[in-house]
């Protein structure tokens, strides 16, 4: 489809772009930055905040630059007196109804209507103060998620996250007017509705109507117990972000001087997530070699395609909307969950050390990770078995809080064990990443050989498609394999739940064909976690991932059955994929939940 | 399966099951019902393949579609100036004493609930109320009181 030019001028400066931009996108083209707030890249527009207001000449009313597209021969001027004037009056009416408690808050410094109130040098309130819920105690009812409702300006970004990106809606506007608010399902409680703790609201909330809840300060309480030993893992893709929360650029590799930060925050081991990312491969590619000679080998009815289960946002989702297919879902558990029962009994003994006193701490650059570790089957090893889930943005404020100056730390390396990892393992971080882990192990065990990619990257299930489709010959196989000789190994991936929805619609329609599927619940993967720095964008997510391969390609193991670490606790703890111990302590089951 | 169930699911059968549908059979359920419970907004949901907050979002914004319970009869007083003006207040007093309620309330029996609404575009016959669809214009409260009494007989 040829598209049309448009004509017109932005602060005197001609320009021509498609038809159908937006008056805001035309002016980005020629770098003026308009304000936004209700306004987000990776959101269908509102229109409703209006802060990105500019004069069209001609027009009596000041139109919203987001959701007005551009028109033949327009004059748009974006910083009039007019505009400026009106801007500023719109911040003071937002404030009006803005709880702004800045000093208590947990966004202050990093809160949208605190920067623009700051640049428009908003001063004395003149407007009636109007701050609905201010009274309203805090729903801090879930494990990952706050709402605080007298901070929210209404923007609906959360509400469009939730419907759009998530297929989930578990916040919507409700009432009407000056009691216009936005709430979950007759006002319940957070953990009482269908939230599949993925935080994608929290990653785009402009002020803090909507956070993490933040375990900072028990964390810190361990730290400085000196009866508690206390060990802590970093998921794959806090290392490519963490440096966002210094001023570094998105996707800068800052593996090691996390790990310096975090010795010098005290902990008194540092482990890595990605340990036991290798570990869920070796777990769950058994389990999918199982379920695939059960199928075509011994005839027996079994659930296929088989789904990852990393992702808890994903697990949830799945419980509330698609409870008839669980059996599908891998029983393993998250890399973070295998790694606290694993802490607690085989490293505790090798480090001789009561589990009573350990405390496991995760760095996830995720929210569902916090309700994850509180499922009460998650105690594998006889205690909770991860005891704080800190987001990426949580790690940022301990490490400015101890006063590290981050970006001058030296690299440092993990502690031994639980600490070895591969490349396999740090591409969980980023979308097809575990697909693409499990099939430089599964092709290789299969077939003896090395997967038929350059450079054992598997470009075809790269990239932020929505949904990603892909097969594998394998052919050439060892003996004991036999039954793979020729089979053409169809496999998917999707990330975030509305196109996992895609898929699981075709799965109960009993239209796929796949023999595995990855998925994740947040859009490109963990990189773009709802524990990630903010903002976020696709572009940022971008980049992010560009460090998750960088990562990858500079691991000197890139496949996770060649991680030495792997290899010993099977000989000496495991013995075997999906063996006893295995069962006891790395695989799980799960919850049907209510759709409603 | 219960009663609201099979309701909603009969109205599903007669409008569809689009987001469009939605209006007609929260209008439907609260006809036959006086209000939307929490059961019937489940079941709506569920009917449409819609989430719960979002039948609960388009149900709130509406004035006559209540969420919280309602009597039988549904009793709206208009608050607007012109009725103000015309004496709302001492109609709703008498309402009050005779059915033993405040505004916003309903009777033990779930028979009434008293409850005012912005302009039901009758000034020129304020003051006005309203009993379910029924409208009262130009009342007084000896008048209310006679209405009142009226529905007090009816079943």
């Amino acid at each position: 489809m040829s598209k049309y030019k448009v004509n017109l001028k932005i602060n005197n400066i001609p320009i021509s772009v498609d038809e159908g931009t937006t008056i805001l996108d035309a002016a980005r083209e020629l770098n003026f930055k308009i304000p936004t707030l209700c306004h987000h890249d990776d959101l269908c527009v509102a229109g409703n905040c209006r802060v990105c207001v500019v004069e069209q000449k001609g027009a009596r009313l000041l139109p919203a630059s987001c959701a007005t597209p551009v028109s033949e021969g327009m004059e748009i001027q974006t910083n009039s007196l007019k505009v400026r004037q009106a801007r500023k009056h719109i911040v003071e009416l937002l404030l009006s109804e803005h709880n702004a408690d800045c000093t208590k808050c947990f966004k202050n410094g990093y809160c949208e209507l605190q920067d623009m109130s700051n640049d428009y040098r908003i001063g004395d309130h003149i407007f009636l103060d109007l701050v609905m819920d201010k009274d309203k105690e805090l729903d801090i009812s879930s494990p990952s998620i706050e709402k605080d409702d007298s901070k929210c300006i209404r923007c609906q970004r959360c509400v469009r996250t939730c419907a759009n990106m998530q297929y989930v809606s578990a916040l919507a506007v409700t009432h009407k007017g000056n009691n216009m608010r936005i709430s979950t399902f007759l006002d319940k409680p957070m953990n009482d509705v269908v939230c599949t703790n993925c935080g994608q609201c929290i990653n785009r909330c402009p002020t803090a109507a909507l956070t993490e809840r933040n375990y900072i300060d028990e964390v810190f309480d361990a730290i400085y117990d000196p009866n508690k030993f206390v060990v802590v893992q970093t998921a794959p893709a806090t290392r490519v972000a963490i440096g966002e929360e210094f001023g570094m650029e998105p996707g800068t590799r800052a593996t090691g001087k996390m790990v310096a930060a975090l010795r010098r925050l005290g902990f008194d081991k540092v482990l890595d997530t990605d340990f036991t990312a290798d570990l869920t491969i070796m777990e769950e590619g058994t389990e999918l070699l199982t379920r695939l000679k059960e199928a075509l080998v011994d005839g027996k009815e079994v659930a296929l395609p088989m789904l990852t289960s990393c992702s808890p946002g994903w697990i949830k989702f799945q419980e509330h909307l698609y409870p008839d297919l669980l059996d599908n879902l891998s029983t393993c558990k998250s890399p973070q969950q295998m790694f606290g029962p694993l802490a607690k009994t085989y490293y505790a003994e090798k480090v001789n050390k009561n589990p009573a006193d350990m405390v496991v701490v995760s760095i996830m650059p995720c929210t569902a990770k916090k309700f994850e570790a509180e499922r009460p089957e998650m105690r594998g090893s006889g205690y909770k078995d991860v005891d704080y889930v800190l987001t990426t943005r949580e790690l940022g404020r301990m490490i400015r809080q101890a006063g590290i100056d981050f970006d001058k730390l030296e690299d440092e390396k993990y502690d031994s064990i639980l600490g070895e990892s591969t490349g396999a393992a740090v591409i969980f971080g980023a979308t097809g990443g575990v697909m693409e882990a499990a099939l430089r192990t599964a092709y290789e065990l299969v077939t003896g050989r090395e997967v038929p990619f350059t450079n054992l990257n598997i470009k075809p299930i790269r990239g932020m498609e929505g949904v990603k489709e892909a097969s594998v010959k394998i052919k050439d196989v060892k003996p004991e394999w036999s039954f793979l000789e020729g089979v053409e190994l169809n496999v998917a991936i999707a990330h975030g739940l509305v196109n996992a929805k895609i898929l699981m619609d075709k799965i109960r329609a009993g239209e796929a064909n796949h023999h595995f599927i990855e998925i994740m619940a947040c859009p490109s993967g963990c990189i773009g976690g709802g524990g990630q720095p903010m903002p976020t964008n696709m572009e940022i997510r971008k980049k992010r991932a560009a460090g998750i391969y960088e990562e990858d390609e500079a691991m000197v193991i890139r496949k996770s059955h060649e991680n030495p670490e792997v290899a010993e606790i099977y000989k000496s703890f495991l013995h075997e994929p999906l063996g006893h111990r295995s069962h006891d302590l790395l695989h799980t089951h799960y919850t049907p939940r209510k759709r409603h | 399966m219960t009663r609201i169930k099979e309701l909603v699911k009969e109205q599903a059968e007669k409008h569809g099951r689009e987001r469009t549908s939605l209006m007609p059979i929260l209008q439907a359920v609260v006809r036959s019902e006086h209000y939307l419970s929490e059961e019937a907004m489940i079941a709506i949901a569920e009917e449409l393949d819609l989430s719960t907050a979002d039948v609960f979002g388009t149900a709130s914004f509406y004035t006559f579609l209540d969420t919280v319970h309602r009597g039988k009869y549904i009793i709206r007083v208009c608050k607007t100036i012109t009725c103000h003006m015309k004496g709302k207040d001492e109609i709703i007093r008498t309402i009050s004493d005779i059915l033993k309620i405040k505004l916003g309330e309903t009777t033990t029996d779930s028979r009434f609930s008293l409850l005012q609404a912005n302009c039901l575009g009758w000034c020129h016959k304020g003051p006005v109320m309203l009993i379910n669809d029924e409208v009262y214009p130009e009342i007084t409260p000896e008048k209310t009181s006679e209405i009142i009494n009226e529905y007090l007989k009816k079943k």
